[in-house]
């Protein structure tokens, strides 16, 4: 039976979501699901992860040093735990990609990097070359198994769930040669491109500079961050670094709405990975109708108003 | 401006494909001590080939003896020759002319035989340096071609130098060989200063394009040649398409369209992408994918176009000065004798006079001269020139006349009063829908904040003139949708996707005004043809 | 003090990838292969600090079968002063990697170790965290700025929620991201000085390291292409359609 352990992403107050999908994955492994939460003052982090669906017990492991999510730090608490578990699992975040490699190494194992698919047992499926290959990874069961989980490919557990909380004081001290100094959001309220959930973007059809306001408008009522395909840029209505395509950024979110974009391949090279692609455009023929998930012929300058309207 | 760095070479070669390579290696094996160095503006050797191709492979035997024992990666002997007259939706299979008769012959990759002779010369000590481009040449105080100035890198799109900016060296030299392919830039530079043109015919050129497939299995038969002329194009236009079959189920697909056609509205892409939905073909590619694509310009004015091939310090040869034989749309062969020749040149006499006359008198220009009347003999449309070719095939060339060669930025038709054929052409439904889509498959890359490498000399008249007289045809003759009218607050401007050139050069050739000068980009800049 | 860049030959990144028909592997004839990206920003930053007068030589490193010494030379005609290939004719998995590496910092005990944040061909982000955790040392992933003060290095993190700037001690390991710095391209005369560079090859049995716990990794398979989507007719339906996803 396999004991898998999750090791919890959080910023102190709340759990991020990633680790509610960690869980979805865990339950598609099979086996008793416990999740552990490092850090300092987490009652209520501890809390929120005793209530995700399928846990056993969640072991919060509470110190002063533990506060910053050092990886360092954090792998010497997860190795203490590691022996009664077959299986550790985090998300393919830059917490999980940061903590988990390190964890593997002290535990003697290679890692299964970004699980897309649970395959049967110790069998999994995760994407290689950019997502240009999907591979079947299979580490045995010789030995343990620690793993990253590719959080675009599963839900989020519910939250119904009654786990017991265990409460644990730190195992190792902290490392000297390792200090956190500070965290500080990239400038604006607008989620970053590369790792927004949502994104919204805008083609050559906007027009003009000005017009572009629509983008952004409709990108902060849903919350979503911005992207505009080659044309729109070379067209000088928005800047460089908000291209998304094969010369751009490659993004996967859970959403992406593209307005007025034809859908030229080299666009949609950057979004082949997206949850749910929307399109709207004019044009009946546009090459995105074919690969989007959701698609409005219509004018944008009357959809777009629309959409505002619908989402109060 | 610093003073550039200066490397210091006895010849330069600019350009990695078959010419260059060939005279690089000859070089070295007749005179080892001599410093050879080969420049090439692609990322890496082969990166910016495209061809067919067939080849023949005597220059190979002369310039490598063994290669048999140990041949380029992809080489499949020719099993059988078909031509074919296609309709559009039938097709009449045709006799094989003497010079389709490919017994003997090589299908290759020749991207993929240059890498392999880039490894031959670097074995026998040449350097080779991929990702470089040659942007000008270096005279000497005395007005003679003395090297080549490598272009400057990280310069922005304003011109401005960017942090990774970095002075391209000079590259000085007694000897420069230009093998740059087709329109090479820096060939039609030196062919305009040393009025290397003057007693030769204007050249004509056509667009070659290319598909890599894998196709369904049992559907390629490995060694398989066919040509087909006919649908889509009209009797008046030059051209015809090339399958070769290769081994692990791949087909090499392509279509050449003269240049001189004379609808201004007329796609080549299109013709192309119609060609392949032909019963014949389509049955062959559906289920198939697309490995790699991309477009090339062909040389085709042979013996009457060809200028003089020597100027002070330097020489053209291969298809910048335009040796391929278009019968036959064989350049390879060509190309390697015509390196093969200057080496031998260069390594008796150490200088490049009395390379002209010899070339003249060698089997590369007796071979053109047989065939010299063939193209021309199309100006007369598709049965005419049929026939003439038949006549002139079978009199091996030997009739007294020379038919003239014509222009091809001048063979547009204007708009008003030009009534197209009828091209019946169909619906079609295999990839890719476009040339964005295509352009996609040849990989090609450049960093978008650079100056735009195709300067229009008179940008006026792109949407005064041009736009009455021919509705602007580059935005339809170029295979990879670089050129585009956009809608600007009322006024129609010219926008230049730079980004997706594959540097084919028909730009700079069917322009009917010779107001696009193609440059070259940023070293390692363009295309990535795998295999092409 | 000395500074270890690790390099990897793949896949060059603008090379359109194949899966083999059998399903073994991606297919790499007659494909361009690089310096992968991220360690070229790696070599460029370490050259950097070298520049500013605080490392006095930067070593490349390599694991592979000899055709790796292309990318070699390519880092030493960038800059690096030697290199180093361990060779070895099996792909080496991210904890390999990270003990080739120990052994090599035994060797040549260097202040900073500068690695790609991952590799394009696996995208495995491993070895670098892998390789700290075995020299405990101090990691530093994903890392766009760094300065090094003495004996010890401030370093700005690119992560999911901002910029993360942490202190670390060296010696260390850093994992570079995309906008560390721009890689400086190279000089044609520097390619021939690259030549005459040190490049010293040692086997992987020489160095010490068993190559054990790789983890099978078999039917590659082309991504699954998305199912076919459906229209709505206007801004109200695509409202409904969204929340009945979970998307609103």
């Amino acid at each position: 039976m396999s004991r898998i352990l999750i090791i919890a992403e959080h910023d102190g107050t709340a759990l991020n979501i990633s680790t509610a999908k960690c869980v979805t994955c865990a339950q598609a492994m099979g086996g008793d699901i416990d999740i552990a939460v490092f850090g300092d003052a987490i009652d209520s982090v501890a809390a929120e992860a005793a209530a995700l669906d399928s846990v056993n017990k969640v072991i919060a492991v509470s110190a002063g040093h533990l506060a910053a999510p050092l990886a360092v730090n954090w792998a010497a608490e997860a190795v203490a735990l590691a022996s009664d578990y077959s299986h550790l699992l985090g998300p393919s975040t830059t917490f999980g990609r940061d903590l988990m490699p390190r964890i593997a190494a002290l535990c003697g194992v290679n890692q299964v990097s970004d699980i897309m698919e649970v395959d049967g047992t110790n069998a999994f499926r995760r994407p290689v070359y950019a997502g240009n290959a999907i591979v079947l990874v299979e580490p045995g069961s010789a030995t343990k198994v620690v793993a990253t989980v590719r959080i675009a490919s599963w839900k989020a557990a519910g939250g119904s769930g009654s786990a017991s909380v265990e409460n644990a004081g730190a195992s190792s001290s902290p490392a000297a040669h390792t200090r956190y100094v500070g965290l500080t959001s990239e400038g604006g309220e607008r989620p970053d491109l590369q790792s927004a959930n949502k994104v919204v973007s805008g083609g050559r059809a906007l027009g003009s500079e000005e017009n572009f306001e629509l983008i952004y408008g409709l990108a902060d009522k849903l919350g979503a961050g911005v992207g505009a395909s080659r044309a729109a840029v070379d067209a000088g209505y928005c800047a460089n670094d908000m291209q998304v395509g094969q010369t751009g950024k490659i993004i996967s979110p859970d959403l992406y709405m593209a307005f007025g974009i034809s859908g030229a391949i080299q666009h949609v090279t950057g979004i082949k990975d997206a949850g749910t692609i929307v399109a709207v455009n004019k044009d009946s023929e546009a090459p995105i109708f074919e690969i989007a998930d959701i698609g409005l012929v219509g004018d944008l300058f009357n959809v777009i108003p629309e959409l505002e309207n619908l989402l109060g | 401006m610093s003073e550039r760095e200066i490397m210091e070479y006895d010849v330069i070669i600019v350009g990695a494909g078959p010419a260059g390579l060939s005279c690089a290696i000859r070089l070295k094996q007749e005179k080892p001590d001599l410093m050879v160095a080969v420049i090439e503006k692609s990322s890496e050797i082969g990166a910016h080939i495209l061809s067919g191709a067939v080849i023949e492979p005597e220059p190979m035997d002369e310039l490598l003896p063994g290669w048999r024992d140990d041949p380029p990666p992809i080489c499949i002997p020719v099993e059988k020759d078909e031509i074919w007259l296609l309709s559009q939706k039938g097709r009449r299979r045709l006799p094989t002319p003497p010079q389709q008769k490919n017994h003997g012959n090589f299908i290759v990759s020749l991207g993929a035989m240059c890498a392999w002779l880039a490894n031959k010369a670097e074995a026998l000590e040449v350097d080779i340096f991929p990702g470089y481009a040659a942007a000008e040449v270096r005279f000497t105080p005395e007005g003679a071609v003395g090297g080549v100035i490598i272009g400057d890198m990280g310069v922005g799109r304003d011109g401005g130098q960017k942090d990774t900016y970095m002075q391209g060296i000079e590259i000085h030299a007694p000897i420069t060989i230009l093998s740059e392919g087709v329109r090479g830039h820096l060939s039609k530079q030196l062919i305009r200063k040393f009025d290397l043109d003057s007693d030769s015919d204007p050249q004509t050129y056509g667009i070659g394009m290319k598909e890599l497939w894998r196709v369904q299995p049992g559907k390629a038969r490995p060694g398989l040649v066919q040509h087909t002329a006919g649908w889509p194009l009209d009797s008046k236009t030059y051209g015809g398409s090339f399958i070769y079959h290769l081994d692990k189920d791949r087909i090499a697909i392509g279509f050449v369209c003269g240049l001189d056609y004379e609808d201004p509205e007329f796609v080549p892409f299109e013709a192309f992408q119609q060609m392949k939905n032909h019963p014949m073909v389509h049955e062959m590619l559906e289920g198939g994918e697309i490995l790699s694509s991309g477009a090339r310009a062909i040389v085709e004015g042979g013996y009457q176009s060809l200028p003089k091939t020597e100027m002070p310090g330097a020489l053209i040869i291969g298809d910048s000065a335009g040796t391929l034989n278009v019968p036959k749309i064989k350049g390879t062969h060509q190309a390697m004798r015509c390196g093969i020749l200057a080496a031998d040149h260069i390594a008796k006499t150490s200088s490049v006079e009395g390379f002209d006359a010899m070339l003249r008198d060698s089997e590369v220009v007796r071979e053109l001269y047989k065939v010299r009347n063939i193209r021309p003999a199309f100006y007369k449309g598709f049965w005419r020139g049929f026939i003439r070719a038949a006549i002139e095939t079978i009199t091996a060339g030997k009739l007294p006349t020379t038919l003239s060669i014509h222009p091809d930025d001048s063979s547009l038709e204007k708009l008003a009063g030009y009534a197209p054929p009828d091209r019946q052409w169909v619906d079609r439904d295999l990839p890719p829908r476009d040339r964005l889509a295509s352009v996609y498959f040849a990989a090609t890359a450049h960093d978008e904040d650079q100056p735009v490498h195709l300067q229009i000399l008179e940008p006026d008249i792109c949407s005064t003139r041009c736009v009455e007289e021919y509705n602007n045809p580059c935005t339809r003759f170029c295979p990879a949708h670089v050129y585009e009218m956009v809608e600007d607050g009322g006024s129609r401007e010219l926008q230049i996707n730079s980004a997706n050139c594959v540097h084919c050069k028909t730009c700079d050739i069917k322009d009917p005004y010779q107001i696009i000068n193609w440059v070259t980009p940023e070293g390692g800049s363009g295309p990535n043809y795998q295999n092409m | 003090m000395k500074i270890l860049v690790g390099i990897k030959r793949v896949v060059d990144y603008n090379v359109r990838v194949r899966v083999l028909p059998d399903g073994s592997g991606v297919d790499t004839d007659g494909v361009k292969m690089s310096v992968n990206p991220f360690d070229e920003i790696a070599l460029e930053e370490a050259l950097r600090i070298k520049e500013a007068g605080k490392a006095d030589e930067v070593i490349v490193v390599s694991a592979g079968g000899d055709e790796c010494q292309q990318q070699l030379r390519t880092g030493l005609a960038m800059g690096a002063d030697r290199a180093i290939q361990v060779q070895t004719s099996e792909a080496l998995q991210p904890l390999s990697v990270a003990r080739v590496f120990l052994k090599i910092i035994e060797r040549e005990d260097p202040g900073l170790v500068i690695l790609g944040k991952q590799a394009i061909d696996d995208d495995n982000s491993q070895t670098a965290q892998m390789l700290a955790a075995l020299w405990d040392r101090p990691q530093a992933t994903f890392a766009s700025n760094m300065d090094i003060d003495g004996a010890s290095a401030t370093v700005i993190r690119e992560v999911d929620a901002g910029l993360e700037t942490i202190e670390i001690d060296l010696p260390a390991v850093v994992s570079v991201d995309l906008r560390m710095n721009e890689p400086r391209f190279v000089k044609l005369p520097d390619i021939m000085k690259a030549k005459r560079k040190p490049l010293e090859v040692i086997s992987v049995e020489d160095l010490g390291v068993a190559i054990d716990g790789q983890i099978s990794v078999s039917q590659f398979t082309p991504p699954p292409q998305r199912d076919k989507g459906i229209m709505v007719e206007d801004a109200a339906q695509l409202v409904q359609e969204l929340k009945n996803r979970g998307l609103l």
